[in-house]
């Protein structure tokens, strides 16, 4: 009886599978056999997995490669740009996790072998795997407009990545002359945080309002329309920013110039003194060099319930990396996190995941510096393996004082939840 | 909650180093998962560190009488009838029980 390569791997996974309750008849031998499980990327969805692998099932050997030393949040990053916070107020370390139980490696990953399991890094280490897990991200696609080079990347920020992008750009906004033009560029879906770019022009205008009154916004959203809480937004910008937002929808940027910090869309010149251009965007690089990134807008296939590729055995996606209908947020990472979590300790015991769980977003918007408004939605796994999005979901009635209060405190807990802290 | 995890780690190596005789009763992993994702919100274990109130130790009895009510429209809410629609009688009882049970 002869096997070829791929019914090996169907074979050897299962056993695979069922040499996940080894661990504890290892032990009883004396012997040490732990599942080890890798995961790549510290925000929001792998640490999230991180730390609920080692409180679901501490047999479980959790690897985490991160290659930031601290972890910065990306949702709450638009009211350091309005100056309301600092970013050491959104920046965080690991130590939770390691509390958790979690081993630590900062170090970058150049390449996979998901035939061996094995993760390579540039520090030359190597890492083995039973499951590994992606929480990579998005990838910027500057290609996909001309002149966004790595020269005009240098003083052109998408600051869509919480962290040194940020910083840059409040600066940018600092020295920004009382009566200069802010101009945004919002690029087509699927994109991270969808609220997130009205948020950020929200934000922005508070700052120019309170420090330079006679600066304007424009607004060039790539999409036909506001994408997220559309209603709302406008509400904002008519009650706090009247006549400073100039919004032009179906306004995708062909071409930038970073020296004359110019947007040309079709044949129009857009000038700004700071522009803020977030390009196109897909799943991270790390996920193509692993091979699944593999649907036709670069995003990752999975299967919902247990979050593994639907092209390679035993390597998981989460957060913002992968296709599905849900929104690219940090609330659905960590719900995916766990997910996953849960997935990986069923199927490392030897036992089915849960065949239909339920996850929920909940995304909080500022629109001023003490209003906010919010989208929450539920989400129930159907017999087609496919998300039902519950009836019951939708957005706030009106933005209110008292949701940049819950907005503050959901802050608090998720980053509580995710790392530890 | 960690007492319960440790009791069943317990009774696990027990059962491994072969004394089968009697099962310990099993974690509702399905719960387990459900309560988790109220965490982002409500704080680890459901305990808040901020506005949004906890959930931890509330009584059981109350717990399912808030959801019904964000549930019908009885008890006006920003958020919560937005997620409480999305679960069934079964899990909301049983998220009660668990959150009930958080020391």
């Amino acid at each position: 009886m002869t096997f070829n390569r791929r019914e090996f791997l169907k074979i050897s996974s299962a056993a695979a599978g069922l040499a996940g309750l080894s661990p504890l008849l290892a032990q009883a031998k004396g012997k040490a056999a732990k599942a080890k499980v890798v995961i790549v990327g510290g925000g929001f969805g792998g640490a999230t997995c991180a730390r609920y692998l080692r409180l679901w099932d501490p047999s479980i050997e959790v690897t985490l490669i991160e290659m930031n030393k601290e972890f910065v949040s990306c949702p709450y990053s638009n009211t350091v740009l309005a100056g309301i916070n600092k970013l050491k107020d959104l920046t965080f370390g690991y130590g939770g996790l390691k509390k958790a139980g979690v081993r630590l490696v900062r170090d970058e990953v150049t390449g996979f072998d998901t035939e061996k399991r094995m993760v390579k890094c540039k520090s030359g280490k190597t890492f083995a795997y039973d499951r590994l897990v992606l929480s990579g991200g998005i990838e910027m696609r500057f290609d996909q407009i001309e002149g966004y080079d790595a020269t005009a990347q240098k003083t052109v920020m998408h600051a869509w990545k919480a962290g040194p992008q940020t910083a840059t750009l409040r600066k940018q906004l600092e020295a920004m002359p009382d009566g200069g033009t802010f101009v945004i560029s919002i690029p087509t879906g699927p994109y991270r945080c969808p609220p997130g770019p009205y948020e950020r022009i929200s934000m922005v205008a508070n700052y120019l309002k309170r420090e330079k009154p006679k600066s304007k916004i424009v607004a060039l959203d790539s999409n036909p329309d506001i994408v997220s809480k559309k209603g709302l937004f406008l509400a904002a910008w008519k009650k706090h920013y009247e006549g400073m937002i100039d919004y032009h929808p179906n306004s995708k940027p062909s071409r930038i110039d970073a020296k004359t910090k110019t947007i040309l869309i079709d044949v129009n010149e857009v000038k700004g003194d700071v522009i803020n251009v977030i390009p196109p965007m897909r799943a991270a690089t790390l996920t193509d060099w692993a091979g699944v990134r593999t649907d036709a807008n670069s995003w990752c296939p999975v299967d919902l319930r247990t979050l593994e590729s639907k092209a390679i055995p035993n390597v998981h996606i989460i957060g913002d990396s992968i296709s599905a209908p849900t929104p690219k947020s940090g609330s659905m990472a960590n719900n995916y996190g766990k997910v996953c979590a849960a997935a990986l300790v069923e199927l490392l015991n030897g036992r089915a995941p849960e065949p239909v769980p339920v996850i929920t977003n909940t995304c909080f918007s500022a629109t001023s510096e003490n209003t906010a408004m919010h989208v929450a939605d539920v989400w129930r796994m159907g017999d087609d393996g496919k998300w039902v999005k519950s009836k019951s979901g939708g957005i706030s009635k009106e933005e209110s004082e008292l949701e940049w209060q819950y907005m503050a405190a959901w802050a608090k807990n998720i980053w509580a939840d995710t790392l530890g802290l | 909650m960690k007492k319960r995890m440790a009791t069943t780690a317990l009774v696990l190596g027990m059962l491994c180093l072969g004394s089968a005789a009697w099962a310990a009763e099993p974690i509702d992993t399905r719960t387990r998962l459900l309560a988790a994702n109220c965490a982002y919100c409500h704080g680890p274990d459901g305990k808040s560190r901020g506005a949004i109130p906890s959930l931890a130790g509330l009584e059981k009895g109350y717990f399912i009488q808030q959801m019904k009510d964000f549930k019908s429209g009885t008890r006006p809410a920003t958020v919560m009838h937005q997620h409480a629609g999305g679960y069934t009688d079964e899990e909301v009882e049983k998220l009660a029980a668990w959150f009930a049970a958080v020391k």
